[in-house]
């Protein structure tokens, strides 16, 4: 029959149509900004940099500059400075800084090619995307004050990853400590150095400050008088 | 299909004026490739799409390739005569010379009909700036019209035959063959202040005053 | 209203193709020398049915098209250039942008044929992954493209807005796994970047499953439907000699009658494990493309049943493949996939830096609009939208 393919036709849209009224798969607006879409954790917008605490952002960030993102970053949107000086960073290590960390969201495209490269974890991708500015060019460069944002957020946003890195990177530092201290252990235990002019060339003066824990008793100790042979302490 | 050997001396015995030559491929993948002289380039175009045993009916790619000129630095042994009554003095000269770049098109053929490729021909200019000449392979393969106005627009090779040689991406006033290896983008765009060195650089050519107009200074 | 002048543009006269020989059927008319009344329009690029920034320049008589030049170029990015001065990892988001709408198959394409060029192994497991992602694009691609080919025939949106309801599941997937609803970013060199977690294969059979009941509906709406069958079926023909000769590829040529699928004829990734079949139309006209296309989706909701089902365990990159800082040996190489609108290949040249030397895509909407004027002579205005509709290109492509 002629028309019969037409009616068909119409049969489904007035399926959709009287659906839309009772089912939630014919209506499936969502009435934004009342109703806020439900975002998956992988979603990523644009990168933030991560501080281990809130109360210090700038002092605890993880970047060490090493401008391994700045070099991969294909639209070239990132701009690092290194600072001269060094700081103690969240471990209690001296590491160079970012003086200047600026990031311009008119040029990054979300790729996430920085957060696959850093080698530090130190910068991750936000989910903010209610972000507008009135001053298109200075109002969408971010700077390092701009960028870092806790660890705490990124628990937060991306829960999974989160846990991920920070269970990495606590078993880098317990495996950093492990050598550290057995290290020390055998320079404790080591027979009388032939020269100690040259050891006392590389004498304290914060080079590897104790990490908290540790049982190492040759930072302490003046590397140029030779300690008797220390009972070895016992392993944690 | 045939090794691309056997191809090429196929083609050698059956177009005797026409130089074919196995360029080989150091990547893992093992294209090789067979250069043709420009004067044969059709004929043995035509040959290949209606060899009854290669059937090579699809022009799947055209590719533009730039070679630019090269300083090449040579050290030439001269003989001089030296004192007179004793032995030719031999003197070492570091020579520079420009080693002439060219243009060059890649072909990828493919046979739908049998299934099988590529086949892939290459065919190189005489130079980069007047002898940049080469048969259009459209009249053979239709694919190639539109790539072939392509490599024209961006590479600055004349095809001779195509049906409809302009350009293609840019508009038709523009000047320059940008994908070349020495073309220099213009700069006098609107730029945007970014915090890079190299566009910042550029635009205080055409914004002479000491802060570029809307410049963003890095914080500190 | 100007006419223009037909001996200082040579409008009056209908250019020849060589093509005639290979049995394009000639135009329903060809106007003599100076017959004027010739009306020349734009058609675009600011235009809602030329499906991106794409301008027709044609020559009507009447209704009829007399001669049809496509002018494009609006969204030329400059790809080919970027990718010289960018690492090849570097490139791969880049990638992203030239189809927009199926980066998965976008990536595939690059990755292989940087896998070519540097030798690289791809684990197994990335292998399935990839044959997923990939028809889960082809089925986006197409419902996307059954959408605004009806809304080019005037269904003012239906069908439209019912494809992009479907869409948005699949965009919802693509979202959880790669953080990106389009531009994804998601294969490496030797695999690909995240692995697929359980919940999401679960959540991809339910769609999977369900996708049948939609595409059932769908087409009890457009296929049987005489409207749309008047409208399409004889218009805008393609020869099967043609279109081999011109380089078409994907459901056009196969619509055209020829049985030509990168999938089956090379192979590459996985696919010859899967039992599919191929789609092939008999006319080549614009209902023909149209149904080869949801034949297709059907064919790669079998392909996906299929994969789910064998997906194997075992690392999704293989950590030894280098990413960052690959520095491929001197050398070139073609990879090409069946990507949803046709054959899309990298030619890649490497000379041992960590930037390529060479970058050039082969994407597929350029090389299958060579043929755009020779479907629309003889045929009206309203045809040519159409027809422009049922090649199914995509600027970002066409442009790069």
């Amino acid at each position: 029959m002629l028309g019969k393919g037409l009616l068909q036709g119409l049969a489904v849209t007035a399926k959709n149509l009287v659906g839309s009224y009772h089912d939630p798969a014919r209506y499936v607006t969502q009435e934004y900004p009342e109703v806020q879409p439900k975002l998956p954790e992988a979603y990523r917008n644009f990168p933030f940099l991560v501080s281990e605490t809130a109360d210090d952002p700038m002092g605890t960030l993880r970047c060490v500059a090493c401008q391994i993102c700045e070099k991969e970053c294909p639209p070239q949107c990132i701009y690092i400075e290194k600072s001269k000086d060094k700081k103690p960073d969240a471990t209690g290590k001296a590491q160079i800084y970012p003086a200047v960390f600026a990031i311009d969201t008119a040029v990054c495209m979300s790729c996430q090619i920085c957060v696959e490269v850093c080698p530090f974890d130190a910068i991750k991708m936000d989910q903010e995307f209610a972000i507008a500015a009135t001053d298109r060019f200075g109002g969408l460069l971010l700077n390092r004050e701009q960028l870092a944002k806790p660890n705490a957020y990124y628990h937060q946003i991306h829960p999974t990853e989160a846990a991920e890195v920070d269970e990495r990177l606590a078993a880098e530092r317990r495996a950093a400590e492990e050598k550290a201290r057995l290290a020390a252990a055998a320079k404790a235990a080591a027979p009388k150095p032939a020269v100690p002019a040259a050891a006392a060339a590389a004498a304290p003066g914060a080079a590897r400050p104790a990490p908290a824990g540790s049982t190492a008793p040759a930072a302490s100790a003046p590397v140029d008088s030779v300690p008797p042979p220390a009972p070895r302490p016992p392993s944690p | 299909m045939e090794s691309p050997e056997a191809l090429r001396d196929r083609l050698l015995a059956r177009f005797p004026g026409v130089s074919v030559e196995l360029v080989p491929n150091g990547s893992p993948s093992g294209q090789v490739s067979l250069r043709i002289s420009p004067a044969g380039l059709r004929e043995v175009a035509r040959f290949l799409r209606d060899d009854a045993a290669l059937a090579l009916d699809q022009c799947s790619n055209v590719t533009g390739l730039d070679s630019p000129d090269r300083e090449v630095v040579e050290t030439v042994k001269e003989s001089q005569p030296g004192a007179p009554g004793g032995p030719p003095v031999v003197i070492e000269r570091k020579q520079t010379r420009i080693e002439p770049g060219h243009l060059e098109v890649v072909y990828h053929l493919y046979s739908v009909a049998r299934r099988h490729g590529p086949v892939i021909l290459r065919a190189r200019t005489g130079n980069r700036t007047d002898a940049v000449t080469l048969p259009s392979l459209t009249p053979v393969w239709r694919s190639c019209e539109f790539q072939e106005r392509e490599v024209f627009d961006l590479y600055g090779v004349v095809f001779e035959g195509h049906p409809d040689l302009r350009r293609i991406l840019m508009w038709d006033a523009f000047a320059g063959h940008p994908m070349r290896k020495d073309y220099v983008e213009p700069d006098d765009y609107e730029w945007e202040p970014t915090p890079h060195g190299e566009v910042l650089a550029k635009a205080r050519r055409h914004y002479p005053s000491a802060a570029a107009p809307g410049a963003v200074q890095p914080s500190p | 209203m100007m006419l223009p002048d037909p001996a200082a543009t040579g409008l009056a006269r209908v250019r020849k193709i060589e093509g005639a020989a290979l049995g394009l059927r000639t135009p329903a008319f060809a106007p003599e020398e100076g017959a004027g009344d010739l009306l020349e329009v734009s058609l675009g690029p600011h235009h809602p049915s030329t499906h991106g920034v794409f301008r027709m320049d044609v020559v009507l008589d009447g209704e009829r098209i007399v001669r049809l030049k496509p002018v494009f170029g609006y969204l030329h990015r400059n790809h080919e250039k970027l990718g010289e001065g960018t690492s090849y990892l570097g490139s791969m988001p880049y990638t992203d942008r030239l189809d927009y709408l199926n980066s998965m198959t976008n990536n595939w394409a690059y990755a292989l044929a940087v896998e070519k060029l540097a030798g690289i192994p791809v684990t197994e497991r990335a292998e399935y992954v990839r044959v997923i992602l990939a028809e889960l694009s082809r089925l986006l691609n197409h419902t996307c493209l059954a959408g605004f080919l009806m809304q080019d025939c005037g269904c003012s949106g239906t069908p439209l807005m019912y494809a992009f309801r479907e869409r948005e599941k699949i965009l919802d997937l693509f979202e959880s796994l790669s953080g990106s609803r389009m531009m994804c970013n998601f294969q490496r060199f030797g695999g690909c970047r995240v692995d697929p977690s359980a919940e999401w294969l679960a959540a991809t059979r339910t769609l999977v499953d369900g996708y049948g009941a939609f595409l059932d509906e769908f087409e009890a709406l457009l296929s049987g439907n005489e409207i749309v069958m008047a409208r399409t079926q004889g218009v805008g023909r393609l020869p099967a000699a043609l279109a081999v000769n011109a380089g078409v590829t994907g459901p056009m040529l196969r619509a055209s009658g020829v049985g030509h699928d990168l999938r089956k004829v090379d192979g590459y990734g996985v696919y010859p494990r899967f039992n599919f079949r191929v789609p092939i139309g008999r006319d080549g006209d614009v209902y023909d493309r149209y149904m080869v296309r949801m034949l297709e989706m059907r064919e790669s909701i079998s392909i996906l049943d299929q994969a789910l089902r064998g997906l194997p365990g075992g690392p999704i990159l293989d950590p030894k493949a280098k990413q960052r800082g690959l520095r491929p040996k001197a050398g070139e190489a073609y990879g090409r996939i069946e990507g949803p609108k046709g054959e899309i290949g990298f030619f890649l040249g490497s000379d041992g830096t960590g930037n390529p030397t060479r970058y050039r895509v082969r994407a597929p909407s350029f090389v299958n609009l060579t043929i755009l004027e020779d479907l629309c002579l003889g045929h009206s205005v309203a045809d040519t939208v159409i027809i422009l509709g049922s090649i199914d290109i995509v600027l970002g492509e066409v442009d790069r």
